[in-house]
């Protein structure tokens, strides 16, 4: 299944913080967005997702979920968004139990994510005994768990320390790799936009409208730290940024 | 203070035995402010405190007939019990109380979730209680005693209401507390919203439900003796003033610390409630 956002303006009151996105997420592919901070990125992702109402333009999904796909939208969140009352297996079965699944079907979805996410031993844990980034891969597997059409990451590791960062980075590739999944993914760092990103999309600073889209073809598998290519692409995008970047940096707060 | 004084930073090396070359220890000044569980303290104090008054009671020192002896008024408790009346005030407490506060709690708390999920009963619901909940309660029960009688309804009614009003604004305060980034996970997962508010809304609020519960039976406690004082014939309330009138002050001190087990137990048990429901804080 694809994302198509044709014409997507979104206002909130009289301020205007996206104009005229057109963007087409395709199946299988992870599209980053980048841009400087208000932005409206995760307005962006807001809108994609349904929880909030673009004021201009529409949102499509053109083609049909896969086959057992829950919820074909499913967001990653930047603060996990854990129930701290629940175990790991009851955060992720909380999202099976809306549909009715039988106790096998159940079972057989929450031991198949949290093989792939590596999370079998830490099971009955509950999101306080854990550190943040494996709270990150309580949620991915959670976001799994309903087989989604497309992945709505929301800054994904930026409540992470930059170690831990590297390591769902690395797992996030190995996911993609076993099973390509399509994902729109949210971040303001550059390094994860062009490690994880089949293409990368600049917005300007607010209102938000789209600078330039970037295609990165280099495979996921060979996108790691030393490769050169990567650093130059790196480097362009800041070029990019940089400026837009320092002006919003500069504006007062809700201007 | 024995946190504070014990710290071994006190100790530090005397300034003659360092010389240049080996240099000097960074004196420590952290730690302390960190009061940790002593629980024989506690009681040490209780016992102390005990044993002086009864020794002063017995050596003369303070007025049989101001302050009796510990061990009169367990003596008159030892009466109390042996002659059946124990239980029939305590049973006759008890009743009001679980009644008023049962109803009342639960009251406050369907009312108080109204007022915290839906914008129009919030509307409607915070003015009255803005309103009422500084009332005095008490106040009310010559109002309640004429509409429900001088029997139990009056009484019972009093706890009802004092319970109600903290309970609405704890629930409700309490839901609008809830993490909001938990209800948009539930509703981009697609849960519907009664299972929003029943799988992430309350069990998030618990926390700010169960402290409100706290306070609404020391309320309860306080109004049960009140309203006991007032009208009643069978009660820990009227037990007290009785023997407040009589100016049998060991039968007195003997009700008192019956209303301080009482309000113990209580405690004791919404203490249990939160280790068994927000174990998963710790």
């Amino acid at each position: 299944m694809d994302l198509r956002v044709e014409n997507l303006s979104h206002f909130y009151n009289d301020l205007e913080v996206l104009r005229d996105l057109n963007l087409t997420i395709p199946h299988g592919e992870i599209v980053c967005v980048i841009g400087p901070s208000g932005c409206g990125k995760s307005t962006l992702l807001r809108l994609l997702g349904g929880l909030e109402k673009p004021s201009k333009g529409q949102i499509l999904q053109l083609g049909e979920a896969p086959s057992g796909s829950l919820n074909p939208l499913t967001y990653v969140f930047q603060d996990f968004a854990l129930l701290p009352w629940r175990t790991v297996e009851g955060n992720i079965s909380l999202v099976l139990e809306p549909h009715g699944l039988s106790a096998e079907e159940k079972e057989r979805r929450i031991a198949d994510v949290l093989e792939r996410t590596r999370l079998s031993d830490f099971r009955q844990a509950v999101p306080k005994q854990l550190s943040g980034g494996m709270k990150q891969r309580v949620a991915i597997a959670r976001a799994l768990a309903v087989n989604p059409a497309v992945l709505l990451m929301d800054e994904p590791l930026s409540a992470l320390d930059s170690q831990t960062r590297e390591l769902l980075m690395d797992d996030l590739v190995g996911l993609w790799q076993r099973e390509p999944f399509t994902s729109c993914y949210i971040t303001h760092n550059l390094n994860e936009a062009v490690r994880l990103g089949h293409k990368v999309v600049v917005l300007s600073r607010r209102p938000g409208l789209i600078r330039e889209i970037v295609d990165i073809d280099i495979p996921l598998s060979e996108r790691d730290v030393s490769n050169p290519k990567l650093a130059a692409l790196q480097q362009q995008l800041w070029e990019m940024m940089r400026d837009e970047a320092q002006t919003a940096d500069m504006e007062l707060a809700a201007g | 203070m024995s946190d504070i004084s014990t710290q071994p930073g006190q100790q530090t090396p005397a300034p003659a035995a360092l010389d240049a070359a080996s240099g000097k220890p960074v004196s420590f000044r952290g730690g302390g402010f960190a009061p940790k569980p002593r629980k024989l303290v506690g009681l040490a104090v209780f016992v102390v405190l005990i044993a002086l008054w009864e020794l002063g009671s017995r050596a003369g020192v303070i007025s049989s007939l101001v302050l009796p002896a510990p061990s009169e008024a367990f003596g008159a408790f030892m009466d109390l019990a042996n002659s059946g009346n124990l239980w029939r005030h305590l049973s006759a407490s008890l009743q009001r109380l679980v009644i008023g506060f049962a109803c009342g709690v639960s009251l406050g708390l369907i009312f108080g979730t109204a007022a915290g999920l839906s914008s129009v009963a919030r509307a409607a619901i915070t003015p009255l209680v803005s309103a009422i909940f500084p009332i005095p309660k008490i106040a009310l029960l010559p109002l309640f005693i004429i509409w429900f009688g001088i029997g139990e309804g009056s009484k019972v009614a009093t706890i009802l209401f004092g319970c109600f009003f903290p309970m609405v604004i704890a629930t409700y305060s309490a839901i609008d507390n809830v993490d909001r980034t938990l209800i948009r996970m539930g509703q981009s997962f697609s849960l519907s919203r009664a299972q929003i508010i029943w799988k992430i809304v309350l069990p998030a609020a618990l926390p700010g439900i169960l402290s409100g519960t706290r306070i609404a039976a020391s309320i309860s406690i306080i109004l049960l003796v009140a309203a006991e004082m007032i009208g009643a014939e069978y009660g820990i309330g009227a037990y007290v003033l009785l023997a407040g009138n009589l100016m049998a002050t060991d039968q007195l001190i003997a009700g008192v610390a019956i209303l301080s087990l009482l309000g113990l137990t209580v405690n004791w048990l919404i203490s249990r409630l939160e280790n068994h429901f927000l174990g998963w804080r710790n």
